[in-house]
């Protein structure tokens, strides 16, 4: 996996030639933001939307496989997960309205009753 | 009619149940003693009814008169009913003419299932099943233990269903008076009308088993009333002590249970008594058998407090006084009693074999106990205590009365015992009443000035007691003490029976000294008193504030009516039933009736020796106690030492204290630190190291979303690398 980082194809001029390490790579870029921004901010919508921003991340993987092996199990099953991401994401965001409402704030810190 | 005396005790039960009910409704608590007089009047009736007209329906739908009352007497004739098909058989072939009722089945041990056809009923064919196999259901048992939850009828049954129903509703009348205002006063009726169902279940019990669960029960009902003042810590105490002796007595009781089952296939009586073993007089017994009515013996000694477990009655007077009146003089102390009357034919064929009869050894303890608790009942300074110990000597009586093959003479007594200790014990509760609790005698005097009717109705229950000539009490005690004589002269008792019968002459004596010792302090002399710090209800009396300060006749309705028959039953109850040979006819239509020597002289010489001792014991006491003299000091100055023992109970209690209790306490005391600080700490050890290790991890669980996150991340991050590196 190692190499994926660094292909032997990697070349400026050969950028009009993506190859799967470009896909990947964004897919990574895209992923470790998402989680990093997951963990840093406070703001609920905003951690939200960083998760979203994994998700399409790990996206990006699945499309890239696809089209790179010929197969389409892969596009599929992303129209799948995009479809499920699209409800799920009306579900989060009205939960984050209603915990809103609750503590007039949106600070995911406000909320600790899980505390051991 | 006998079909009905089985709703006796569930008649009462449903009071039970229904005064249970009004604990919870404060505002109808007043109902509850209605209630239970409702419910013990009603058993009455049916128990009249049933005396009256005992007849019932046999298999065949015909109308069947029991067999103990045949040509309108009371005395066995030549016809005897079998109760199972209640077919009319001959005497000869069946001893003990009894009618058992109703016999479901109600528990099995052991034994192989029976099988049968389910029929339609509309067609009358077989059920088919699933399979096309006829279906079959479980319709009764082969071998093993089946236990029958069915009703035993006969004399015994009558007299003892007559007396508990009969002077349990007066005692219940009384009581609607006494407990008037007590804010417990529902809870007091629901455990004496459970108290009624189980002493019924108890004496109408057609197998060991039923009747071991009415003695449970009653014990139980003993238990709460004792103590139902449960504020008082004597009042408890009593409660735990009055329980945990019947327990002793019950080890006993139970093992002969286990016996009977061993040797006779069965605890059902009409089973017990026609097995071989117990039919043939005279023949090789095995030792199992030998053992039973030693066993029985140990649980009635309990129940009806002889020596040596008669400690609890005494204490258990921390009752309220109806239930002393009812449960520890009229009934529940004789189920011992009757549990010997009832088991007479294995302690009679014993009696034949054994070495040690049983029955000799019933009558030594009873004797013994006679004079001992008569001994204490002298220096007694207790009002109700003296009427215990009386009662506990009384019963005493009832037992040497069995021990002297006089069955007839123990229930004799224990009727008429129930008329006037009712009596005696309700009248010193009307003392009590009016002096607010008090109890020492020492503080009263002349009280027959302000409560005349409560001093001339003690007065009928003293002169009964006494065994005053003519009284209830002379005639019974006299049928017990003629019986050991007669059975020491003439029968093969031997000189102990002769022994056994001075003691009780003695006995008679002491008593009619000690109960008119408590009379003539307590109603004759100086009026003086001292007010206890109990408060009942005084206006519920129509009394004044000011009135409230000094004693006062009880109210005719409900406390002294109910008395009147009890009063006139101790006077004349005795010559009736002596007379027109009631007691005696019904014994001998039961189980209990066994053939004693009979002997017409010895019967008239100890008529006239008793009536006299009685006399002579009450001039006695009127020499000492008739108005207040201080001749009694002087003699007790004189009798310091035996005085001194018998005030002090012949130290019994602290024998016991010492002897049992305390090794007791001190062994749970050493097993409670063994437990403590050996097993406890091992177990919580076991228990420290989870927990110790939950609280180094707990700080990780902050409830905080980026805590879960970052703990995921660190997951994922994990195995990631895992696969990377090791795999």
């Amino acid at each position: 996996m190692l190499d994926v980082l660094q292909p032997a194809g990697l070349q400026l001029a050969a950028l009009s030639q993506l190859a799967l390490s470009h896909f990947l790579m964004t897919a990574a870029i895209l992923f470790t933001l998402g989680l990093v921004g997951f963990v840093t901010r406070k703001n609920l919508i905003v951690m939200f939307l960083c998760t979203e921003m994994m998700f399409q991340g790990v996206v990006i993987t699945l499309v890239a496989f696809a089209m790179f092996h010929n197969n389409v199990t892969g596009q599929t099953f992303v129209i799948f997960v995009l479809t499920v991401a699209a409800a799920e994401a009306a579900l989060a965001l009205g939960l984050v309205v209603l915990m809103f409402r609750r503590r007039r704030t949106l600070d995911a810190n406000a909320w600790a009753a899980m505390q051991g | 009619m006998l079909e009905n005396a089985v709703y006796i005790p569930w008649i009462a039960a449903l009071g039970a149940v229904l005064c249970g009910a009004l604990c919870l409704t404060p505002s109808m608590k007043k109902l509850a003693g209605p209630i239970c007089v409702l419910s013990i009047l009603a058993g009455f009736g049916l128990t009249v009814g049933s005396f009256l007209n005992p007849t019932f329906e046999n298999d065949q739908q015909q109308q069947v008169q029991a067999p103990w009352k045949t040509h309108g007497t009371y005395a066995l004739d030549d016809v005897a009913i079998d109760p199972h098909s209640h077919e009319v058989i001959h005497a000869d072939d069946y001893k003990h003419p009894a009618v058992v009722i109703q016999p479901q089945p109600w528990m099995h041990v052991g034994g192989t299932a029976v099988y049968e056809e389910v029929i339609d009923k509309k067609s009358g064919h077989p059920v088919l099943g699933r399979d096309g196999q006829p279906l079959e259901q479980i319709v009764g048992y082969e071998g093993g233990l089946q236990i029958n939850y069915g009703y035993y009828f006969d004399g015994l049954t009558m007299i003892m269903l007559l007396v508990i129903t009969g002077i349990g509703s007066l005692i219940a009348i009384y009581a609607v008076g006494y407990m008037k205002g007590d804010p417990g006063v529902a809870r007091f009726f629901a455990a004496m009308a459970l108290f009624i169902f189980a002493m019924t279940t108890l004496v109408m019990a057609d197998n060991l088993v039923l009747l071991f669960l009415g003695w449970e029960g009653v014990g139980l009902c003993s238990y709460l009333l004792i103590g139902y003042y449960y504020g008082k810590d004597s009042a408890v105490a009593a409660a735990k002590k009055a329980f945990i002796v019947n327990r002793i007595g019950d080890f006993g009781f139970l093992i002969g249970i286990f016996l009977c089952y061993q040797h006779f296939g069965s605890t059902d009586f009409s089973v017990i008594f026609n097995h071989e073993l117990v039919t043939t007089k005279g023949a090789a017994l095995p030792l199992g058998v030998m053992a039973i009515p030693f066993c029985l013996m140990v649980g009635a000694f309990g129940k009806s407090a002889q020596i040596p477990l008669f400690v609890w009655l005494p204490d258990a007077m921390a009752g309220p006084t109806p239930v002393s009146a009812l449960v520890h003089a009229a009934t529940m102390v004789t189920a011992g009693v009757y549990l010997v009357a009832r088991m007479m034919p294995v302690f009679d064929v014993v009696h034949l074999q054994a070495t040690i009869s049983p029955l000799t050894v019933v009558a030594v303890v009873g004797g013994v106990t006679a004079l001992f608790a008569g001994t204490i009942a002298l220096c007694s300074n207790d009002l109700k205590g003296v009427f215990a110990y009386s009662t506990v000597s009384q019963l005493g009586y009832m037992f040497l009365g069995l021990g002297a093959l006089s069955t007839h003479g123990a229930v004799f007594h224990l009727v008429t015992h129930a008329f006037f200790k009712a009596l005696l014990f309700l009248t010193a509760g009307s003392v009590m009443h009016a002096l607010a609790g008090t109890l020492d005698i020492r503080t009263m005097g002349g009280l027959g000035r302000k409560m005349p009717v409560t001093k001339w109705l003690m007065f009928a229950g003293c002169i009964a007691l006494a065994g005053v000539p003519f009284t209830a009490g002379f005639y019974s005690k006299d049928v017990i003490i003629a019986a050991a004589w007669t059975q020491g002269i003439y029968g093969d008792g031997g000189t102990l029976y002769i022994v056994l019968g001075l003691l009780a002459l003695i006995t008679a004596l002491l008593t009619a000294f000690y109960t008119f010792r408590l009379w003539f302090i307590v109603f004759t002399g100086e009026t003086k008193y001292e007010m206890g710090d109990e408060h009942h209800s005084e206006d519920d009396h129509g009394h004044d504030d000011h009135h409230a300060h000094e004693p006062h006749e009880m109210p005719w309705w409900p406390m002294n009516l109910p008395l009147i028959p009890l009063a006139i039953g101790s006077a004349v109850a005795g010559v009736l039933l002596y007379e027109y040979h009631v007691i005696e006819g019904l014994i001998k239509a039961s189980s209990a009736y066994t053939d004693a020597a009979y002997s017409e002289t010895i019967t008239m010489i100890m008529k006239i020796v008793s009536g006299f001792l009685a006399v002579a014991g009450i001039a006695l006491a009127g020499v000492f106690y008739y108005k207040t003299s201080d001749r009694a000091e002087k003699a007790a100055e004189l009798l310091k030492g035996p005085v001194g023992i018998l005030r002090g109970k012949y130290f019994i209690d602290e024998f016991y204290d010492r002897v049992i209790v305390r090794p007791l306490f001190i062994t749970g005391q050493v097993a409670y630190l063994i437990d403590q600080l050996v097993i406890h700490a091992t177990i919580m050890s076991f228990g420290w190291a989870p927990r110790l290790l939950g609280k180094t991890v707990q700080p990780t669980q902050a409830g905080k979303l980026h805590g879960y996150g970052l703990g995921m991340i660190a997951g994922v991050t994990a195995v990631a690398l895992l696969l990377l590196f090791l795999l």
